[in-house]
């Protein structure tokens, strides 16, 4: 393997690319009290290139998920645009971005018809696309079954007769049979036991190596996104706040939330304890984002300027930092 | 509040099994579970799921599904049996002098109550209080649970509360009556990592302060290495190995141990793209009559002797192991230096 694939350096144009992407959701805010609007994804903007493995990762209700969704085309954008490549998604038709991008979801027990065989579930994609050989359809399946760990005689079972970490690569191998370009990965491994989380860890990176797949990878898990990702994009309150090369952002976080989210990584060394992150009992609140820097109510270097002017990105080495922390021209001016 | 005693055995149990009537037959779920936890000792009990971690812990607390059945050749709190004591004396126990903390904040509070209500109900159920005192020392404990302007989250309902805050009221109620044991299961396993590492800091912190022992039942290897005093790891509805913290890590002993360690990434010190270790198979039925080793049609290192008999659970101090270092393989001397079964399964 060339040392480019192992190490998945990127090059070329972008496959997907989102630009000042939003997304915005009118939600109800309780019996008598009208709407809100829910500002899921509030201006993101994300390329990725051939061969990368980006990890998304952030808390819950951080808008990852929103992401995931509008880059799959399940989801308008509400303003911005997501450009498949380099064409906008909304030109496509939905048949042509399943054709290129394809979701692996988290939960193997919902994400599969459970009134489907194993070999139905493969081969829909082929009915989808209207591929035009049905006959080799069988045998292909067959193929990628074994691809990904699966033995042939599953092809009539259903997905209750089979156990998580088969669900999974059920799951994969539908993803994979029409051989697309983009997989996204949403939390792939988070339902299953620690020793099939290897497993499935294993097989989307031999894929990876043996497809040529460029993967998006949302996970909370980051010793797993150290793992597997070139590129992470932490995401906070709808708008990424750091992007950087994984090794740069393990080393030297920038971004105070990346700090914490690294502080909390509990790795198994004994003797260590459970540090304190310093991020005190306030919840970001999609529905309420503070004004300013929307990191500021948990942030412990906050200053008077974050809690009224929103940051702006900061290029920083190969990604950027959105802090002012970081904003040379504000650290003449503020005082300390 | 009784007078807290800062050290001696809170809890004993010996010989736990626990059984559950399912249609092929009867399902052993515990089979002869045996640990102990002082006053200021927290005790991980780590496996996957369906080891029997979680009904180890119901079974503790009394809390089995009516349809399952219970043995044990002592199972004590502070010195009285609770494995005699009838269905009264154990709710006068229960909630007062040992609590349990559970995964899911939102399915054990009461979605009608307001916090207030549920956190005073324990003390007023178990000590002679007013409403007042009730009131009181619920507003002290959800301030110290660190949760903001814990007087108004007082008159506020469940459902106003993200999970982070449900699971320190969780905490807060589980400390209202000062008890000498709580057993939390998973209690962070739906939240956030950020918000996962400030609970455990919280419940490290409030162990420590009020000298209380600690049974946390987890999958996550980082969470142990991080919070326990002692391990159990249990697999099959045994425990295969048990020791202090640094024993389990620094040199785990049973082949299942040392597969679970190497199946996770390590920030800085797994590479990127290099091959995790697996533990290939299945964990075996726990249905029916057993022999033999749990483990021995997943492990590396089993021999025809594995399958023979029950293997007992003994110490490893002929590997250079510490006295209360406990490991259940018939190997585990042999096996010491060989590589990690991960290196022995993967090319």
């Amino acid at each position: 393997m060339s040392a480019a694939a192992a190490s998945g350096a990127a090059d070329g144009a972008p496959i997907i690319e989102a630009r000042g992407a939003a997304r915005t959701f009118r939600v109800s805010a309780g019996l008598f009290k009208g709407k809100h609007t829910l500002r899921a994804v509030d201006g993101v903007d994300l390329a990725i290139r051939p061969g990368e493995v980006v990890a998304l990762v952030g808390e819950s209700g951080c808008g990852k998920t929103t992401l995931a969704r509008m880059l799959l085309g399940l989801l308008a954008p509400s303003s911005g645009d997501i450009r498949i490549n380099g064409k906008p998604s909304g030109s496509l038709a939905r048949r042509e971005i399943a054709r290129l991008v394809q979701p692996v979801f988290q939960d193997p027990y919902s994400s599969l018809n459970p009134r489907k065989s194993v070999g139905s579930i493969i081969t829909l994609p082929f009915r989808a696309q209207r591929d035009p050989e049905p006959a080799t359809w069988r045998k292909r399946v067959e193929e990628m079954m074994e691809r990904v760990g699966l033995a042939r005689r599953l092809y009539d079972n259903y997905p209750s007769q089979l156990s998580g970490g088969q669900r999974q690569r059920v799951a994969i191998a539908r993803a994979l049979i029409n051989q697309p370009r983009l997989v996204i990965c949403d939390e792939p491994t988070s339902a299953l036991d620690v020793s099939v989380q290897s497993q499935i860890l294993n097989l989307l990176e031999d894929l990876r190596r043996s497809m040529g797949l460029t993967y998006l990878l949302i996970s909370h898990n980051l010793a797993v996104v150290e793992h597997m990702a070139t590129r992470v994009a932490v995401m906070y309150l709808g708008r990424i706040v750091e992007e950087a090369e994984t090794d740069a952002l393990f080393r030297a976080p920038r971004h105070p939330y990346t700090r914490a989210l690294l502080q909390s990584v509990l790795t198994p060394e004994p003797g260590r304890g459970v540090p304190d992150t310093g991020l005190g009992a306030a919840y970001p609140d999609p529905l309420a984002v503070p004004p300013g820097c929307r990191f500021h109510p948990r942030c412990a270097q906050a200053v008077a300027h974050c809690r009224t002017h929103a940051p702006t990105p900061i290029a920083s080495g190969a990604g950027f930092v959105e802090c002012h922390l970081y904003d040379a021209s504000l650290q003449r001016e503020m005082p300390k | 509040m009784p007078g807290v005693a800062m050290s001696g055995r809170v809890l004993t149990v010996e010989d736990l099994r626990v059984t559950l009537p399912v249609p092929a037959g009867t399902l052993h779920a515990v089979q002869g579970v045996s640990f102990h936890v002082d006053r200021g000792e927290t005790l991980c009990i780590v496996g996957e799921s369906g080891c029997g971690k979680t009904l180890t812990a119901l079974a503790v607390m009394d809390l089995l599904p009516s349809r399952a059945r219970r043995t044990a050749a002592r199972l004590e709190l502070e010195g009285q049996s609770l494995a005699g004591a009838g269905e009264r004396a154990i709710a006068d126990i229960r909630g007062n002098r040992m609590a349990m903390i559970f995964q899911e904040p939102m399915t054990s509070l009461n979605p009608a109550y307001t916090i207030g209500n549920q956190l005073e109900e324990a003390l007023l159920r178990h000590r002679r209080v007013g409403r007042k005192q009730a009131r009181e020392r619920a507003l002290y404990l959800l301030d110290r649970v660190g949760i903001p302007s814990a007087a108004r989250r007082l008159n506020q309902y469940p459902h106003q509360l993200s999970g982070g805050l449900r699971q320190r009221v969780m905490i807060a109620m589980a400390l209202m009556c000062g008890p000498a044991l709580i057993l939390a299961d998973e209690p962070t396993t739906a939240l956030d990592v950020t918000i996962q590492a400030q609970i455990l800091h919280l419940l490290a912190e409030l162990q420590r302060e009020f000298a209380m022992g600690l049974v946390l039942i987890t999958h996550d290897l980082g969470i142990v290495a991080r919070i326990a005093t002692r391990v159990a790891v249990m697999y099959a509805g045994q425990v295969v190995e048990t020791g202090t913290a640094q024993a389990i890590f620094s040199a785990p002993a049973h082949p299942y141990t040392r597969g679970l360690l190497a199946c996770i990434p390590v920030p800085g010190k797994t590479r990127r793209g290099d091959r995790l270790g697996t533990i290939p198979g299945m964990v075996p039925s726990l249905i029916g009559e057993m022999r033999g080793c749990r483990f021995a049609g997943r492990c590396p290192y089993v021999a025809g002797a594995c399958r023979e008999s029950e293997v007992p659970l003994e110490t490893g101090l002929e590997t250079g192991g510490e006295q209360d270092h406990l490991v259940r393989c018939i190997r585990h001397a042999e096996i010491a230096g060989l590589a990690a079964p991960s290196e022995a399964v993967v090319s």
